[in-house]
């Protein structure tokens, strides 16, 4: 009878890393259909070799592999981990599951740096041109978790204060937005509408670069943190008697998710829905052990985020759909039947 | 590893806490307290329990002394606290999809332990046994946002005690629960108080305190009232005093005192 509570023990974490496996899975599926598909017709072979042996296939095929659907499905994949990662520590240092990079106002805060540097036409010096919407963007994204993070320790309030900060942060830069809007040339209006809309068209090997090293650099340390993130949950009082350092985490998480969530969103523009669900879909699959839940919810964002990426190259044929429109139209469909199908076994 | 037997010897003199520019407790002394004890505090709403408990547990800052075995706690880092003084807040989070012995061995992981080993055996044996102490081993797998109220306090206890701290301080384990779960729980605070630790309790109920505790402390408004035995600490003059009842003490046919409150004091 005993034995039979740690034999089932034992059987809960063996199925949590068989669920990391069975995520890790259809991730690779969906990146390869996701790479395979695009306007211009390549056979699914012609794309793998021109992935993996690019000297047998013709330089047209090469480019547009390398090129385009490359680039944009690697993107895919590391916008979709990265801001479901922050999604994740977001939810759990605020103590709140409808947090978000979304609700709390940092892709408001990103859009309006790059409205403001379409619409002003500014240019930021040492910044190259095609780099000055995602340094502007990021700016103001990384600005304004700061800035939450600042009122929030001015007014010692509770983490609910810091929520109805970020949700007022949030309707500031929202009405910013739509004074740039406003004053706006037809040009940059319509341009600045793409922008927000979310989309990696606009992907390459840099941007990819640059937030695959975000990513590298500061996922560790959410590692590192996962059984203090675990303590957390269990209540700020439980946590401080376990020995975590709840503020300094806190700290430390939100610089986090504001370099990631910043990052991703200057390069692709608004994507939402992926910071809310991924982390829930994660939670779901694999509990909130934070061992398991960051890298399921790394996992979940990223395979979210490919399958919206192959469904805006499919549904319009020939037209490539922003993927922020597509990523709720993807992940709730998804999100709804989990919570139906999983919530009774919990 | 147990500490068990060692003597243990806890003081917290001139204790100022409060929140933000609000004093709660100003310059308040515990008598000293020793292992194996078990102390009641007893006291109306808003008598300063919690805030003395969470001061205790240097969750909230305060100025004052606080000595456990001669080693000043407040120049101690919160690591070293943590494996030495544990709490017990009133409310357990509910709304977290985790099981009982993953919290369990969460409160564990939290910070680093020096008799602990990384090995992953070891912890889980570790929490399993801490499951047994507290009589919960078959809900180790159950969520913890499936148990009853009575199983949350079981199940926060086997956390607060995994560390196994010489002192334990518990902000009202009891309330909110059943008559069979408040004597499971009283009984295993008993227990961990025997067996050489120093146990802190907050509770609502008098004859609960009358019928555990070695020593009952009386707080009202951020000041102490009366501390002592429980016969000493709980009279109908206090009674009358701090909650504005009358009241009588009766043994029953066992000699067991009973607090029986009458009426409310007429103004």
């Amino acid at each position: 009878m005993t034995d039979h509570v740690e034999a089932r023990y034992s059987r809960l974490i063996r199925r949590r890393y068989f669920t990391l496996a069975g995520l890790t899975a259809a991730l690779i599926l969906a990146f390869c259909a996701d790479i395979a598909v695009g306007p211009s017709l390549l056979g699914f072979g012609e794309v793998l070799r021109a992935v993996f042996l690019p000297d047998t296939v013709d330089l047209g095929t090469r480019v547009i592999v390398w090129e385009v659907r490359l680039p944009y499905s690697v993107m895919a994949l590391l916008v979709g981990a990265a801001l479901s990662a922050a999604g994740l520590e977001m939810q759990t240092t605020l103590n709140n599951p409808l947090a978000s990079p979304f609700t709390l106002g940092i892709s408001a805060a990103a859009s309006f740096g790059a409205s403001l540097a379409i619409v002003s036409g500014l240019s930021i010096p040492g910044v190259a041109d095609e780099w000055t919407i995602t340094v502007n963007a990021f700016v103001f994204a990384f600005g304004s978790v700061m800035l939450l993070n600042l009122l929030a320790r001015l007014s010692r309030g509770t983490i609910a204060t810091m929520v109805l900060f970020g949700i007022a942060l949030d309707f500031t830069f929202k009405a910013l937005i739509g004074i740039m809007q406003y004053i706006a040339t037809a040009e940059a209006l319509q341009q600045f509408v793409f922008w927000s809309l979310g989309s990696l068209s606009r992907s390459n090997w840099d941007g990819i670069r640059t937030l695959a090293t975000v990513i590298a650099v500061l996922v560790p340390f959410s590692f590192a943190a996962s059984w203090q993130i675990t303590a957390l949950r269990l209540g700020e009082d439980n946590a401080r008697g376990f020995g975590v350092h709840v503020g300094r985490l806190r700290f430390f998480s939100l610089l986090r998710v504001s370099l990631l969530t910043a990052t991703a969103v200057a390069f692709v523009g608004t994507i939402g829905f992926i910071g809310l669900a991924g982390p829930h879909i994660a939670k779901l699959l694999a509990g909130e052990d934070h061992r398991f839940a960051l890298p399921a919810s790394i996992l979940s964002g990223a395979l979210v985020m490919s399958l919206a990426s192959i469904a805006s190259k499919s549904i319009a044929p020939g037209a490539i759909l922003p993927v922020g429109v597509i990523t709720s139209l993807i992940g709730v469909p998804l999100f709804v039947w989990l919570i139906f199908t999983k919530r009774k076994n919990l | 590893m147990t500490t068990a037997h060692a003597p243990v010897t806890f003081t917290a003199e001139n204790i100022t806490a409060g929140y933000g520019h609000k004093i709660i407790l100003s310059k308040l002394s515990l008598p000293a307290l020793s292992g194996g004890s078990l102390t009641a505090l007893i006291g109306p709403n808003a008598a300063g329990k919690s805030t003395l408990m969470r001061a205790l547990a240097g969750l909230i800052p305060s100025k004052g002394d606080l000595h456990l075995n001669g080693g000043d706690l407040k120049r101690m880092r919160l690591k070293a606290r943590a494996g030495l003084i544990s709490f017990m807040p009133q409310n357990a989070a509910t709304d977290i999809n985790l099981t009982v012995i993953e919290s369990v061995i969460t409160a564990l992981k939290a910070s680093p332990l020096d008799y602990l080993s990384a090995d992953h055996r070891e912890v889980r044996q570790l929490a399993f046994d801490t499951l047994d102490k507290t009589g919960i081993r078959q809900l180790a797998m159950e969520n913890l946002s499936q148990l009853s109220g009575g199983q949350r306090q079981l199940a926060s206890l086997a956390r607060s005690i995994v560390r196994n701290p010489k002192v334990l301080l518990l902000d009202e384990p009891t309330s909110a629960l059943d008559l069979h779960h408040q004597t499971l729980v009283m009984k295993h605070i008993r227990n961990f108080a025997d067996e050489g630790r120093i146990v802190i309790v907050v509770l609502h109920d008098l004859n609960l305190a009358m019928r555990w505790a070695d020593q009952v402390v009386l707080l009202q408004k951020g000041t102490i009232v009366a501390s002592g035995s429980p016969f000493e600490a709980i009279t109908p003059g206090h009674i009358s005093r701090v909650y504005g009842v009358s009241s009588r003490i009766e043994f029953c046919s066992r000699g067991l005192p009973h607090v029986i409150v009458d009426d409310i004091n007429r103004a």
